[in-house]
């Protein structure tokens, strides 16, 4: 019996059964990229590295570890001094935490400076951005697991952010919690929904993901659609095989990636307090509250968003919407950019500005987000916050004033 | 480089003030070195003797500590275990916790990573300044860790001290009170040379307990940023073969 894919031998049994080549080509050995990608298209690829060594390493600190409020903090030392290579694994993890976040961010940059996110492209983009919220709820409860004193109290404070919400507030916290304050019960559903639930739908949409993108095909640095030129035996002119073209680039992009992510693991896992925070090393104590608390660097730049909004006819939760709404404005920046040229390279200076404006705010507030407030820390963070909000709503009316350059039909080389 | 050197700096900033409570007694920097296993095997030994007794140390292994600062086994059975313990279990003490928070109104904390929470620098100059107050309950306080709980366990060793502060006059002319340093009012059995150097001793034998691993990780590093360096070479002239084609 014969198959469609022309294979034969132990393959060819395989494939009468299932589209294994048929898979290989459509993925990899004949999905057309464009030929110029540059630096910032490593990300991506390198987002799934960081995946596959949280799940791995993450696996095996399961082994170890002790989801309870007794045991935890201990057995965390326990992973660091007794588990053979116990130390490399956990800091492995606790690096490609904050690794996580920097390729994702980047990542994320990446869409916005090549309009990425704009048609046919709206869906990758969406799906993109759940991403992100599930990587937030999924770094934000491992936080809790090492049962240290910003653990603690980080997730107390990101816990009562729902007891701001109107009417079901309060109920839904202890409703999230399981207690009324963080505690025991917490921390082993905290644990369930880190090590299975999570992950399980981050695998998901990382599928769904990669599907809508070979979908439409890839977007490049000049924005241009390179099905449009397509040669006599159909397949589009400035396109290459993902394998072994970007197969082998991207393993450039890996050693590099490497490079860093070793130097971290190896000579500053701490790094300084920004990826293990110093008092983190203090057992959780629910009777003691750190004079400072600031959550992990990734989620600095909402935190700030957050501390920025006063509160208003008496409540907090404007804040909280603030926070949140910085988050789903990301879902409609496809519709929110109107103009039809996508990259960077073509756009105007209104929109560079406008861009560079959101991106030195998002940076700003990071910072601030990490330190104590004082009232003109506070003043600047309001500043930032609105020029934040600021480029989403600026975004529909620039094509009116934005002098866009001509686009080009085919990619440029460099 | 600079600007990361900056950030971390930065960083660096709330976690100290934080852990000097925010009085912001100057740090000192502790000049410690983990390569010395002479300084680690005296710091051992101060600690068992001076500290043990309240704080225990329940992440760290005899055993390990022995295997990691140049003691065998036996050495350390004789010299260091008080408690009956055996050489592969944890170094724990027998106060009871319950009974330490009436007698000090804190329970000493465990000091297994205390060295990471607070930083060395923040406990050798914490181990060096205490000074006589009599308005606290031991007679003491300490500069760097402001009315802290604990007595002058190493007064001995030291001898006590006097604050000598400074008077500051804002433009308005509040008189402000600014601890500047310390007079020895009553000399120890150390001479403040020889104080100090045990203070780095026993600094530096906490910042090893608090990653053991410390020195053995940095030293694999090395072989493993070579090995990437080298793999990541590879992949580039194998990118560079393949895409000679690509125009």
């Amino acid at each position: 019996m014969a198959n469609t894919q022309g294979t034969t031998g132990l393959l060819g049994w395989v494939d009468e059964r299932f589209p294994l080549t048929k898979m290989m080509r459509e993925h990899l050995t004949e999905y057309y990229a464009p030929k110029n990608f540059n630096v910032w298209y490593f990300f991506g690829s390198l987002a799934i590295l960081v995946l596959v060594n949280q799940i791995l390493t993450g696996i095996w600190l399961t082994m170890s570890y002790k989801p309870s409020a007794a045991d935890a903090f201990a057995s965390v030392e326990y992973i660091m001094r007794d588990v053979s290579w116990g130390w490399l694994i956990r800091y492995m993890h606790s690096t490609g935490a904050s690794a996580f976040f920097i390729v994702v961010y980047l990542h994320m940059f990446r869409a916005l400076i090549y309009g990425s996110y704009k048609k046919p492209r709206e869906l990758i983009w969406i799906i993109g951005v759940v991403i992100f919220l599930a990587l937030m709820a999924e770094a934000f409860m491992g936080y809790l697991l090492p049962w240290g004193q910003m653990s603690y109290w980080g997730a107390q404070v990101i816990i009562n952010l729902f007891s701001a919400l109107p009417v079901v507030g309060p109920d839904l916290s202890v409703w999230i919690r399981g207690d009324f304050v963080v505690s025991d019960a917490t921390l082993n559903r905290f644990f369930s929904l880190h090590v299975i639930a999570l992950p399980l739908v981050l695998v998901g949409l990382v599928v769904a993901h990669i599907m809508a993108l070979h979908e439409v095909g890839s977007n490049n640095p000049d924005g241009v659609e390179i099905k449009k030129v397509k040669g006599p035996d159909g397949k589009p002119l400035d396109g290459i095989p993902f394998h072994p073209y970007y197969t082998v680039k991207d393993l450039v992009g890996v050693g590099v990636f490497l490079i860093f992510f070793a130097v971290v693991i190896f000579f500053t896992p701490e790094m300084g307090g920004y990826f293990l925070e110093h008092p983190n090393f203090d057992p959780a104590d629910p009777m003691k509250t750190p004079p400072h608390i600031a959550p992990v660097w990734y989620f600095t730049p909402f935190y700030a968003i957050l501390r920025a909004v006063p509160s208003f006819a008496g409540t907090q939760v404007w804040g909280v919407l603030a926070m949140g709404g910085a988050i789903v404005l990301l879902f409609f920046l496809p519709w929110l950019d109107r103009s039809p040229v996508k990259s960077i390279r073509y756009r105007g200076f209104s929109f560079k500005l406008a861009l560079a404006a959101f991106i030195v705010s998002f940076l700003i507030l990071g910072y601030l987000g990490s330190l104590p407030t004082t009232p003109a820390r506070t003043t600047l963070a309001q500043v930032c916050s609105v020029i934040y909000f600021a480029f989403f709503f600026v975004l529909p009316i620039l094509p009116w004033f934005e002098k866009t350059k001509p686009v080009p039909e085919r990619v440029t080389s460099k | 480089m600079k600007k990361i050197i900056i950030a971390l700096a930065f960083l660096a900033l709330p976690g100290l003030s934080l852990a000097a409570g925010g009085e912001g007694y100057p740090l000192e920097k502790a000049p410690i070195d983990l390569h010395d296993k002479a300084s680690l095997q005296r710091g051992a030994k101060l600690f068992v003797n001076y500290c043990m007794g309240c704080h225990s140390l329940e992440h760290q292994r005899y055993n390990r500590l022995a295997r990691d600062i140049g003691l065998t086994d036996d050495q350390v059975k004789e010299n260091l275990i008080f408690t009956g313990a055996k050489v592969g279990e944890t170094m724990k003490n027998a106060m009871p916790k319950a009974d330490a928070k009436q007698w000090f109104g804190v329970t000493p904390p465990d000091l297994t990573v205390i060295a990471r929470a607070r930083g060395v620098d923040y406990l050798y100059t914490y181990l060096q300044t205490f000074y006589q107050d009599p308005t606290r309950p031991f007679g003491v306080n300490n500069a760097a860790f402001p009315n802290a709980g604990m007595p002058h366990v190493m007064w001995e060793l030291q001898g006590m001290q006097k604050a000598v502060y400074e008077v500051h006059k804002d433009a308005e002319g509040h008189e402000t009170k600014v601890l500047k340093g310390f007079e020895l009012v009553q000399p120890g059995s150390m001479s403040p040379p020889e104080f100090r150097e045990a203070m780095v001793d026993l600094t530096n034998f906490l910042a090893y307990v608090g990653e053991p691993i410390q020195l053995e990780r940095q030293r694999i590093g090395i072989w493993v940023l070579l090995f990437l360096v080298l793999m990541t070479v590879v992949f580039y002239l194998l990118k560079k073969e393949y895409w000679k084609d690509v125009h």
